[in-house]
């Protein structure tokens, strides 16, 4: 089932198309990632999308609604998390909480319950009765999600979530889109986090300039790309570039402690560094290959444009 | 059909968090409360006015000032927070944000203003001669005040200074030409032109006719400016606000 569609979505700021006719389709409890450089258009779709910013021309329709045409009882369906965490800072987490739930229409009942459980699983129950202003970023962020999950949104958008948090907000981000997207939640996701989207997304798409340049699952689209792999080695003692002169390695270059050699046959050149390894009697301290990347597509995709 | 109850809760959660969040800010305190009780003791302390003929031009003054000093703070400032992007996230519609503001200004001029009323009957000796147009009076002004205020912060403006600024500008004036500091009866010429043009001469001849059963228009035309002019304040905001939408601002 369709979940979200978008048709033709047209939006121009003055002379700027900043969305140019992007259609797109997100089926049920899908994790879609939306892809793209600065200013390529993202947080504009996604507001189109959410019903944030009227388009031009174009329709979305969330789970089957009219977005434009009936807003409340699509809006209803859905929880959003804009880009900066965007929850009131004179207000506790708790009265937060309670404001999202009324939105929804939540009886307090179910309201006190749900916020307790959320509470545990976002790791502040202690910190419940605090106002918002006094939080860090990364628990503002979670307040901000704990707002747009509260009523258990059947499609869950987020527009940069983990942009500058740090690595354990950034883990219990990343654990609670898992965890909504388990219980049956659509999710869809701007990042530019490729490895995120590597790894969160079943379908990845990638923006440029306004206009969608591709959409697949992250693997189709790292093997469209592929051009090199690379292998990245480290020894027991510095060596110099001319060990890496060898036939099938394209390029050396040093990259930290290690060397890191782009190649189009990796295996070739593992056999060529464990004997010259050998031969120089040089310890091998890691030897790991790295195949196509998401990151490698999306250069290629958002640079050729 | 669904949409109806939807928009009616919108409403009024968007009020209950307008109350919560806005009464206590500085300018609503500043602007609302204390600036009217300064006019108050300047005009009136030491005077030795006729309080029968001034106290329901300042009833209208304190209610003007009240009613619309929360509007112009509430988008402005949720637009520097970036809470008003969540908001229209919600199940709500900028009708319903709209609406929800001019609540909650109304609900906050209605409340201080019964508040002096109250207390100044204590001390004042002034009659209200017909209690229905009085509350009529309540309910009319503070509505078109508070579109009024909700109007002045339709301007596409992040900066809650600005915009207070900007709406002082525009409020001001109003009660030096409205007939509050001298009656209708006694302009003539381009003075009373000017208090023709504001909405507030209606307010303050419709407390005139509620408390002293003196005034120059009859309730019906004070009335029928009122809602015309509260009317015409919420669809300009929201002419505004969706054009600022279509912007992207």
């Amino acid at each position: 089932m369709k979940v979200i569609e978008a048709g033709h979505l047209i939006k121009r700021f003055g002379t700027v198309t900043a969305v140019n006719d992007v259609s797109l389709t997100v089926r049920e409890g899908e994790t879609f990632g939306f892809l793209g450089p600065n200013g390529a258009g993202k947080t504009t779709t996604i507001r189109l999308l959410t019903g944030v910013l009227m388009p031009d021309a174009g329709d979305v329709r969330i789970n089957g609604i009219d977005i434009h045409r009936h807003p409340l009882d699509a809006k209803m369906q859905m929880g959003v998390i804009p880009e900066s965490s965007t929850v009131y800072g004179d207000l506790t987490a708790e009265q937060n909480l309670h404001l999202s739930g009324k939105m929804y229409g939540m009886p307090r009942a179910l309201r006190n319950e749900r916020i307790d459980e959320i509470f545990v699983q976002m790791g502040f129950s202690e910190k419940r009765r605090n106002p918002v202003r006094t939080f860090s970023k990364g628990m503002k962020q979670r307040v901000s999600i704990a707002c747009a999950i509260i009523h258990r949104p059947r499609v869950l958008f987020l527009d940069e979530p983990t942009s500058g948090l740090d690595v354990q907000s950034r883990r219990l981000v990343i654990e609670t889109i898992h965890q909504m997207n388990e219980q049956g939640s659509t999710i869809f996701l701007t990042t530019h986090n490729i490895e995120e989207a590597n790894t969160l997304c079943q379908t990845v798409c990638i923006i440029n300039k306004g206009q969608i340049v591709a959409q697949d699952s992250p693997e189709r689209l790292k093997k469209m790309f592929a051009t090199t792999q690379s292998v990245e080695v480290s020894f027991d003692r510095t060596v110099t570039r001319d060990l890496f002169a060898a036939e099938g390695i394209v390029r050396a270059e040093p990259c930290g402690d290690k060397w890191r050699l782009y190649t189009d046959n990796p295996d070739r050149v593992l056999k060529y560094i464990v004997g010259r390894a050998e031969r120089e009697s040089l310890g091998i301290t890691s030897l790991t290959t790295s195949g196509p990347s998401l990151e490698e597509a999306f250069v290629h995709l958002t640079e050729c444009a | 059909m669904m949409e109806i109850p939807l928009f009616l809760r919108g409403i009024l959660v968007i009020t209950g968090k307008n109350m919560r969040l806005y009464y206590t800010k500085p300018p609503v305190l500043m602007f609302g409360l204390l600036f009217p009780l300064f006019m108050f003791f300047a005009f009136f302390v030491g005077r030795h006015l006729d309080l029968n003929t001034f106290f329901p031009a300042f009833l209208a003054m304190m209610l003007f000032f009240t009613a619309s000093s929360v509007g112009p703070l509430i988008t402005p400032w949720e637009k520097r927070e970036k809470t008003y992007e969540r908001l229209l996230s919600y199940p709500v519609t900028q009708d319903s944000i709209i609406l929800g503001d001019v609540t909650a200004g109304a609900t906050f001029g209605i409340g201080i203003s019964l508040l002096v009323w109250i207390a100044s009957i204590f001390f004042i000796p002034v009659a209200v001669t017909n209690l229905g147009l009085f509350v009529l009076a309540f309910f009319l002004g503070t509505l078109s005040c508070a579109a009024l205020g909700v109007l002045l912060a339709s301007p596409a403006s992040d900066s809650p200074p600005n915009v207070m600024i900007f709406s002082n500008l525009v409020r001001f004036p109003l009660i030096f030409i409205s007939g509050i500091f001298v009656p209708l009866q006694q302009m003539e010429g381009w003075g009373l032109t000017l208090a023709y043009c504001s909405p507030l001469t209606y307010l303050v001849d419709l407390f005139n006719a509620a408390m002293s059963g003196k005034s120059a228009f009859s309730p019906f035309v004070d009335g029928g400016v009122l809602i015309v002019v509260a009317a015409g304040f919420i669809l300009a905001a929201r002419v505004i606000q969706k054009r600022n939408m279509m912007k992207g601002m």
